[in-house]
């Protein structure tokens, strides 16, 4: 028999108790986050990427410089990862590819983030009919086949000027992505929103003259701030594996700018006889987006104790 | 129940009326416009390109050449030799009638170039998602029953590693392994073909066919069982605290029956929703999984018209994509309030 189908003798811990043990102050949170060994483990990883890109000019090697001499050479002492079709080293494309894919990460994010919150804040906070109209927007944008609205997204402002967004630059590439990466932000702040909102503090809040746009900004706003990061978290991971996606497919960031994506792109050619010009810069999204979601789960679960708790057949 | 699917099927056609305009504007701003690709990379006679831009309605306002596009001209009047007197009848029927205009890259009608391609998407991601079934749900349960097991352990680690493989790079790995790499001992031929759905030239044998499915349905369900797994787990977990299964194992039924019966029925009920969620996938296909396949789907037929910027072959793939997504998003819901009784519709 299964410890888990037992009546745990822990199971009739009181719920007042489980309230205790779940507070989530900011130094608790980091205390959980510190003891999730995979969250660690990401955040290790994952510094080392970021490190890495942002000392990329350190490296012996200029990333756009093409050095006919050694074409295509398999990884060695001097080149780690070996060189590509124009002999320029594939560490070297790879560390300043890195800065573009984590720099989209990082945007896409933001872009969700600044769309995603007023969106969910105002239906959550109002209701009614605003409610109605923002969630069906935001229905209609999630019914979208993403991909494939991406790459028509990429196309299109491939062609068009637009004041701040030169065409295909890193920006133009973040636009799109976050554009369609609002959604789940914005449910999750109108969910917070929906329940935060009849709580006994924001009415004294209200009672004391604070206006709406307070209560939403300083009353609620910090009370629903835990599922947000722990989705912003994920959504960088989404981003970079979306950033490397559209690249890939011709539709991202423009070569001769390096991506993870691109590199890879232009492995293609190459994988018979030269395939580690393939496997390093997969290695590297698949770094990347593994680490991102281990510390997504490590922020999860030191925001919600109560979660861990459950986790581990206690409650 | 009625009333709330009929209601729920009227809510989708202000969702999709909105989509479609979205899309519309999307599609057919570019600058350039769509004679830019008229006749592939030939140069076309300006003409002839005027007559044809006539023909196609493209000298319309887009307000105008929205609604031929929906509903059709047939009921009015073109002029197609540009004198200023709309002579001849407009053909198109619009969408509305099933009619999604003509290709621009090949001239044939759209329905017929989806219709061509779509059973080759059906079958490939009916087989990823059998392959998905078949390891995830066993994965998922015995991961749950044995919670913090060596297996639990290797299992969940894997899941999320799954879930963080870029499915492009997995297809190159796919290929270098087992078509550069591995060789068939016998013949001294790549172990497993890397592209088509089938060997060309060759008559037709199940072996053949089999042998092109594993490496695309391998590179497509990697992710989903990932996924699926995990989402299993959670839920068999969520399920076998509950007091009911602790009753039934009181009662005195068997391990395996309470499992089966009691606790897996129940864990399943949101996976059949992320399922529905999925679904839309046997019509959009794979992108990634048919370019490096070479497989003759959806996926690449949508690729090869955004490339190509065939206009009316985009706009109706994506439409059917986000019709597809929107009555998928229904029926998750309809299968939730039939599985599980504590869920009304009101």
């Amino acid at each position: 028999m299964s410890a888990s189908v037992d009546p745990s003798p822990s199971a009739t811990r009181s719920v007042a108790q489980v309230h205790r043990t779940a507070k989530t102050s900011g130094s608790n949170v980091w205390q959980r986050f510190r003891h999730h060994p995979g969250a660690l483990a990401g955040a290790v990883v994952l510094g080392c990427l970021v490190l890495s890109a942002i000392l990329a000019p350190l490296s012996p090697y200029d990333p756009e410089t093409s050095d006919i001499g050694v074409r295509l050479n398999a990884p060695s002492w001097e080149h780690p990862m070996g060189t590509d079709a124009l002999g320029r080293d594939l560490l070297t494309r790879l560390l300043y590819g890195g800065r573009i894919s984590l720099s989209v990460g990082v945007m896409v994010v933001i872009i969700a983030l600044v769309i995603g919150i007023p969106v969910g804040a105002v239906a959550g906070f109002f209701g009614g009919w605003v409610d109605d109209l923002l969630m069906r927007l935001t229905d209609a944008a999630l019914s979208l086949p993403a991909l494939l609205v991406l790459i028509l997204m990429s196309a299109f402002l491939r062609e068009v000027e637009l004041p701040f967004l030169r065409s295909n630059s890193v920006a133009t590439i973040a636009f799109i992505i976050g554009s369609l990466s609002w959604m789940t932000v914005a449910r999750l702040v109108r969910a917070s929103y929906l329940t935060i909102r009849e709580l006994e503090f924001i009415t004294a809040a209200r009672c004391l003259g604070a206006s709406d746009l307070r209560i939403m900004a300083r009353h609620i706003l910090p009370n629903a701030v835990g599922p947000i990061i722990v989705e912003s978290t994920l959504e960088v991971g989404y981003a970079i594996m979306e950033e490397s996606g559209l690249s890939f497919l011709g539709f991202g960031v423009q070569p001769p700018t390096p991506s993870w994506g691109n590199l890879l792109s232009d492995a293609q050619e190459h994988l018979t006889l030269h395939p580690w010009l393939a496997i390093f810069p997969g290695l590297m999204i698949f770094l990347a987006i593994i680490s991102v979601n281990y510390i997504g789960d490590g922020i999860r679960d030191a925001f919600d104790p109560y979660r861990v708790l459950k986790k581990v057949g206690e409650v | 129940m009625g009333s709330y699917l009929l209601r729920r099927l009227l809510q989708l056609i202000p969702l999709l009326f909105l989509l479609s305009i979205a899309l519309f504007a999307l599609v057919n701003l570019a600058p350039g416009g769509p004679l830019a690709s008229l006749g592939g990379s030939r140069h076309v006679n300006p003409q002839k390109a005027e007559q044809l831009r006539r023909q196609l309605g493209l000298d319309r306002p887009l307000p105008t050449q929205y609604l031929y596009w929906l509903v059709g001209n047939d009921w009015t009047k073109v002029d197609a030799d540009g004198d200023g007197i709309a002579e001849s009848p407009g053909t198109r029927r619009g969408v509305l009638r099933g009619d999604f205009g003509l290709s621009f890259r090949t001239r044939r009608p759209v329905l017929t170039e989806i219709l061509e391609r779509l059973p080759n998407t059906a079958y490939l991601m009916i087989a990823t998602l059998i392959v998905v079934a078949v390891i995830a749900l066993p994965v998922g349960v015995l991961s749950a029953v044995k919670q913090y097991s060596i297996f639990d352990l290797v299992a969940t680690t894997l899941s999320f590693a799954g879930q963080a493989i870029p499915e492009f790079w997995l297809g190159l790995i796919l290929i270098l392994v087992f078509y550069v790499g591995l060789r068939n001992p016998a013949t001294g031929e790549p172990l497993l073909p890397a592209g088509g759905m089938y060997t060309l030239g060759s008559a037709f044998s199940v072996g053949d066919w089999i042998k092109h499915l594993i490496l695309p349905v391998a590179m497509g369900a990697v992710g989903w069982v990932a996924w699926y797994s995990r989402f299993l787990r959670a839920g068999m977990l969520d399920v076998i605290h509950q007091d009911y299964i602790r009753t039934a194992r009181a009662k005195g039924l068997s391990r395996l029956r309470v499992l089966y019966r009691h606790a897996l029925r129940n864990a399943l009920i949101p996976l059949v929703t992320i399922l529905a969620l999925d679904l839309p996938y046997i019509f959009a296909g794979s992108l990634y999984v048919e370019l490096i396949f070479s497989w003759p789907g959806m996926g690449r037929l949508y690729y090869q018209a955004a490339t190509q910027r065939d206009y009316p072959l985009l706009m109706a793939i994506l439409i059917i994509a986000a019709a597809t997504t929107a009555l998928c998003n229904l029926l998750a819901d309809l299968a939730y309030a039939l599985l599980d009784p504590r869920i009304r519709y009101e």
